[in-house]
């Protein structure tokens, strides 16, 4: 090394050579692609970027030479420098990108392992298909009705044109309420709650109530003494049969498609006259699309209208009324009625939340 | 009901009889429900009339075998092996020969059986494919067929029977007279009524009877037939079409009672004039009274029982059952006919009280066509007489004034403004007229053209303007009413409550719980399993008269039985980790039961009575109830898992709460069926609204449960619907965290040391939440150490580590002051 004041001829000076420092440039280079990793390459920097490096040093020297070949040693020095630092960054870079993508790759897990720390929950198909119901009508309007199970007799027939003795009353296969003589009797049908609905509420009335219902059948694979109806009742001026046709067709393609369908047959119902039952046209039936016995409807029956205290002179309305667990059997393809009073949870998990 | 095609269409002038099923989808088009259709047999081959010449009886086999030599044509003997033994020699029976084949496809042919060879089989009706009667083989009446005559032609087997489940209101519809009338007015075929025939005046009566209650029985009419040859048998046809329509043929006089009953609709009864004594009186029973029935059952009669008494005593359950006394024999020759109609509703409660379904009760149920009576009594008598010889006496009782069917008067426009169609003119008249009414048009003042229509006698159904309605709707057909949606009313969606239950449905099923749903029946003795006291509120149920299974009488009062029973067969099948829910109604009685008032149904009733008719009703609250069993988390490749304990419990009932809008308050209980320590009562403000927490041990162990099993119970409906409408106002300056260690006795509830903290902490506190309980020696006996971690946070500022120091000490101290509460060391 040469001190600032020393009268060395510049041509001795022989670090800042164009050859030296081309030199130095490509050990650096070699010393950087040689470096297999940022750990490999941060240990060689020094050598080649550091104080103690070729070039560095070689820039010490520019301070000995005359004036005018300063400006031209420190050209040489700033380029083989700079030659350098982007080598080191292009390097670095590189190993940068390969370090990471390492560090994911070994970081990576077996994304297939279970997780079932929480078991599952679900709702009750018979729930959900009641909400979905629900919601079904009250988008066309309808608001939801509410009433006991527990329900006097005068609710549950009389108000509904059950006459005290008439064989309709004891077809209804009731569960009666102690003592003998209590008037009260477990609702047979949701049809109470027209009868409390027109009590209630002003006119005109559009309401559903799903709700539990109960008759004396022995649990077998088609029946069970608990179950669940959704009542439809529409009490308004000027409504007609071929209403009740068009709102059970709304239902039927809200639950079962576009292509679904009703198809009404005269029967009897002591609150509605006329009285129809309702098929239902099922794309998906079991078999082939076909007919499925779903319900009954019809106009409300005069006789109910002056029960509740409404003018049927002035009003009319029909009503409807279907099983839920009918229409899930059919729907889902249940085979056994018991699976959805067991509750075992391996019938219920699968259906979720929704159904 | 039961009717062969051939008898159905015998009224009916079609010029091409329609197929069986067609007439099956014409009854169902006009509202007659088609259960069955059956065509009888098919039987082909060599089937035929045979008379049992002689008759050998094996004896060495298990069961009676006999060997029987048959004429089955001219000088044609087969001999043939049959294991029935209601024939004797000279009877003639049905055949056949090897080659036919039977229904089932069962191909005769001679075989070796019993040890000996049979030529052919001699049939039962049943294999035959007519009824099915097995209960011995066919015997034809004498004198219907020579042997070797083909019996298929005899037997009518090129026929259907149409099995139909008219609704109740239509009693008309259980007779061939009135389902031929409705087949005419589907298909529009002239009908020939059987119903219309010449009544002969009367000479005298023909037995003295005294109505005494009029309301039971509103006519009474009798004939008598003396002479009657009690060894004549009913006529093959008449027993073929009893048989078809599944009654069994049992003599004469009775059979040609059952057969107008089929026919009309009007059921007869036919006494053993012998064996009546004096006259004959209708009455309700009296108190003690007994009569022996047909079917040899001593029935113990009710006053309300409308009966037939003689000055023997009670003779007959009118309307139900003939009484044994007075029953014909098989010697009767002097028959009284009796055909009356009765109260429907009496003989409901009499058929309900003896449960005695009968083929006449069924129809005197649905009112039976009051002009009727002298019509069947006439087709009967003159049945008599023509096969039996019976010599039709001429007087005729006939007492009582049956009430006629009202006139209707309706808009004739109205089934157009019911149905939303269009019907052509003159429709409504001419269905009206076609179902039997005299209908007249008039033009009312107001301009208005009314229909009025008077109803026939057996369409006691049609009473107001609604009924005539639907005759024209049906016959018209449902299929021609347009499909329409109403206009939508503007809805005012789900109400509050509806829409919270939702959401604690959902919650709870987001939570891990699954949904079941048990009858709410239960056995009164769980309370005894539960431990509760004799006064416990929970015992006090309501009961169901008729349940299904004996033991499950009352309605349950809380969900947790119906849920741990549901567990229990969860647990039965295998399953172990299991979490169970159940939303619904709990039947509560009220502390004072009020009967129901009598209402009529004729106007609304009073506000006042619907009121009191409410009252009487038991509460019925919605109640939600979990029980827990076995890992709420489970173990797995990442670790432990972790049990349900009884703060599962009292999660869940919070965040069902939470999710209902509303906080619930937890206060240490001691309640059965819980453990009297890790027992929560859940409380709205001081309201307690439903518990929480691990079951007691004994309980566990009287219900065979799992260790720890925990369970809550809410009460939803008691929970109030407190407008949730937060409006945070979320500041962006830094928070400051302060943690506080708190001694305080073991006693002190956590979350009455966390309400005084967040009390007392000022407006500067954020959040608190309790991070850590810690008993043990470094705090001493009978205390414990909550440590909380304390949010500050100003609104408009960065706050100062001494301000929220000093919010924090005021916070301790007050906690020292009220609760004891010490800094941990």
């Amino acid at each position: 090394m040469s001190g600032a004041n020393d009268p060395y001829d510049p041509k001795e000076v022989a670090a800042l050579s164009a050859e030296n420092l081309d030199a130095a440039v490509q050990k650096a280079r070699e010393a950087f692609a040689g470096a297999a990793d940022l750990e490999a390459l941060a240990s060689v920097k020094p050598g080649h970027l550091g104080d103690r490096s070729p070039v560095l040093l070689a820039r010490r020297e520019i301070g000995a030479l005359p004036p005018k070949a300063k400006a031209e040693a420190g050209k040489r020095v700033n380029e083989a420098q700079s030659a350098i630092k982007t080598a080191f960054d292009e390097r670095h870079a590189v190993l940068q990108v390969e370090r990471d993508e390492r560090v994911l790759r070994e970081e990576s897990v077996d994304v297939t392992l279970p997780w079932d720390r929480f078991p599952r929950g679900a709702r009750h198909p018979i729930t959900t298909l009641a909400e979905r119901i629900g919601d079904v009508f009250v988008a066309m309007g309808y608001e939801i009705a509410e009433g006991p199970e527990l329900e006097t007799e005068w609710f549950n027939f009389d108000a509904l044109n059950f006459g005290k003795d008439h064989p309709a009353r004891s077809m209804q296969d009731t569960f009666y309420i102690a003592p003998n003589d209590s008037s009260l009797v477990l609702r047979t049908h949701t049809s109470p709650v027209q009868a409390r609905t027109l009590l209630n509420r002003e006119l005109p009335v559009y309401v559903v109530c799903p709700g539990r219902t109960f008759r004396t059948d022995e649990l077998d694979a088609t029946h069970t003494p608990v179950f669940h109806q959704v009542e439809g009742l529409a009490v308004d001026k000027g409504l007609t049969m071929g209403h009740l046709k068009g709102t059970l067709d709304a239902f039927a393609r809200a639950m079962f498609g576009e292509d679904s369908k009703t198809r009404l047959r005269p029967s009897f119902f002591p609150f509605t006259e006329p009285s129809a039952e309702v098929d239902v046209w099922f794309p998906e039936k079991k078999g082939g699309a076909g007919w499925v016995e779903w319900g009954g409807c019809g106009m409300v029956n005069p006789n109910v209208l002056r029960a509740t205290g409404v003018d049927p002179d002035v009003y009319s309305g029909f009503a409807f009324g279907m099983g839920l667990e009918r229409t899930l059997q059919f729907r889902n393809g249940l085979p056994d009625m018991r699976d959805m009073v067991e509750g075992d949870v391996r019938f219920t998990q699968p259906f979720g939340t929704e159904a | 009901m039961r009717i062969p095609v051939s008898w159905l269409v015998e009224h009916l002038g079609f010029d091409e009889v329609p197929t069986p099923d067609e007439l099956a989808e014409a009854f169902t088009r006009i509202g007659i429900e088609v259960e069955e259709v059956s065509p009888l047999g098919p039987v082909t081959g060599p089937i035929v009339a045979g008379r049992v010449v002689a008759i050998e009886e094996l004896t060495e086999f298990k069961k009676p075998i006999r060997y029987c030599q048959v004429e089955v044509g001219p000088e044609q003997v087969n001999n043939v092996i049959c294991g029935a033994t209601n024939f004797v020699e000279g009877d003639s029976v049905v055949v056949a020969l090897p080659g036919a084949v039977l229904p089932g496809g069962f191909t005769i042919s001679a075989r070796k059986t019993y040890g000996r060879t049979s030529e052919g089989m001699i049939c039962a009706a049943d294999e035959l494919g007519i009824g099915d009667d097995h209960s011995g083989i066919l015997v034809l009446p004498t004198g219907t067929a020579q042997p070797g005559d083909d019996a298929l032609e005899l037997l009518g087997l090129n026929d259907s029977v149409i099995e139909l489940a008219p609704t109740p209101d239509r009693g008309y519809a259980f007779s061939v007279r009135g389902l031929a009338r409705e087949i005419a007015c589907a298909l529009d075929v002239p009908f020939g009524d059987p119903g219309v025939v010449e009544i002969p005046e009367p000479e005298g009566e023909a037995w003295p009877v005294h109505i005494e209650d009029r309301t039971g029985c509103s006519r009474f009419v009798a004939r008598r037939v003396t002479g009657v040859d009690p060894t004549v048998p009913t006529p093959w046809w008449m027993r073929r079409r009893l048989m078809l329509a599944g009654i069994r043929s049992i003599s004469l006089p009775v059979d040609v009672t059952n057969y107008v009953m089929l026919e009309l609709g009007q059921p007869l009864h036919a006494f053993d004039a012998a064996s009546l004594s004096g006259a004959l009186t209708v009455r309700r029973a009296l108190a003690g009274e007994k009569l022996t029935t047909l079917d040899d059952s001593v029935r113990a009669l009710d006053t309300d029982d409308i009966v037939i008494a003689d000055d023997s005593g009670v003779i007959s359950l009118a309307g139900v059952m003939g009484g044994a006394s007075t029953e014909v024999q098989d010697s009767s020759s002097d028959i009284l006919l009796e055909a009356a109609n009765w109260d429907p509703a009496s003989i409901a409660r009499t058929v309900r009280r003896h449960k005695l379904p009968s083929e006449a009760a069924k129809r005197f149920e649905r009112t039976v066509d009051p002009a009727l009576a002298p019509v069947a009594l006439e087709r009967a008598a003159k049945l008599l007489n023509h096969y039996a010889e019976g010599q039709i006496k001429p007087g005729r009782t006939d007492v009582g004034v049956p009430a006629l069917p009202e006139p209707v008067s309706m808009p004739i426009d109205l089934p157009d403004r019911v149905a939303g169609v269009r019907y052509a003119r003159g429709v409504t008249a001419r269905r009206l007229g076609q179902i039997g009414c005299q209908v007249s048009v008039t033009t009312s003042d107001d301009g208005q053209t009314i229909v009025t229509a008077v109803p026939p006698t057996w369409r006691a159904d049609l009473v107001q303007p609604a009924d005539l309605v639907e005759e024209v709707l049906r016959l018209e057909g449902y299929d021609t009413i347009p499909s329409v949606l109403p206009p939508a009313p503007a809805g005012r969606g789900l109400t509050e409550q509806q829409r919270r239950r939702r959401t604690v449905w959902r919650t709870l099923a987001e939570a891990g719980f699954v949904e079941v749903k048990p009858f709410p029946f239960i056995d009164p003795s769980v309370f005894d399993s539960f431990g509760l006291a004799a006064d416990d509120v929970r015992r006090n149920t309501v009961g169901v008269l008729n349940p299904l299974e004996a033991d499950k009488n009352v309605l349950a009062t809380t969900l947790l039985p119906g849920l741990l029973e549901t567990l229990q067969r969860n647990l039965s099948r295998g399953a172990r980790d299991v979490a169970l829910y159940n939303i619904a109604q709990v039947t509560l009685p009220r502390a004072q039961q009020v009967p129901v008032p009598a209402l009529g149904v004729d106007r609304r009733p009073t506000e006042a009575e619907v009121a009191s008719m409410l009252a009487a009703l038991p509460q019925q609250p919605v109640h939600v109830a979990g029980v827990l069993t076995g890992h709420r988390e489970l173990a797995g490749w990442w670790g432990k898992g972790r049990l349900a304990g009884w703060s599962d419990a009292v999660e869940a009932a919070r965040r069902a709460a939470q999710a209902y809008g509303v906080q619930l308050r937890v206060v240490a209980s001691d309640l059965l069926p819980w453990h009297p320590g890790r027992c929560a009562e859940l409380r709205v403000g001081d309201w307690p609204v439903g518990h929480a927490g691990e079951l007691h041990p004994k309980v566990i162990e009287a219900l065979g449960l799992p260790k720890r099993t925990v369970a809550f119970e809410l009460d939803l409906d008691a929970l109030p619907l407190d407008d949730h409408r937060p409006a945070p106002k979320v500041s962006a300056y830094p928070p400051v965290l302060l943690d506080v260690a708190l001694v305080v006795d073991a006693s002190v509830p956590a979350q009455s040391v966390s309400e005084v903290l967040g009390a007392s902490a000022g407006d500067l506190l954020e959040d608190i939440r309790l991070f850590d309980v810690y008993t043990g020696e470094q705090v001493g006996e009978g205390k414990k150490s909550l440590a909380y971690s304390l949010r500050f946070r100003a609104p408009d500022r960065t706050l100062t580590v001494e301000e929220a120091t000093s919010a924090r000490d005021a916070a301790v101290a007050a906690a020292g002051e009220r609760l004891g509460a010490a800094l941990r060391a």
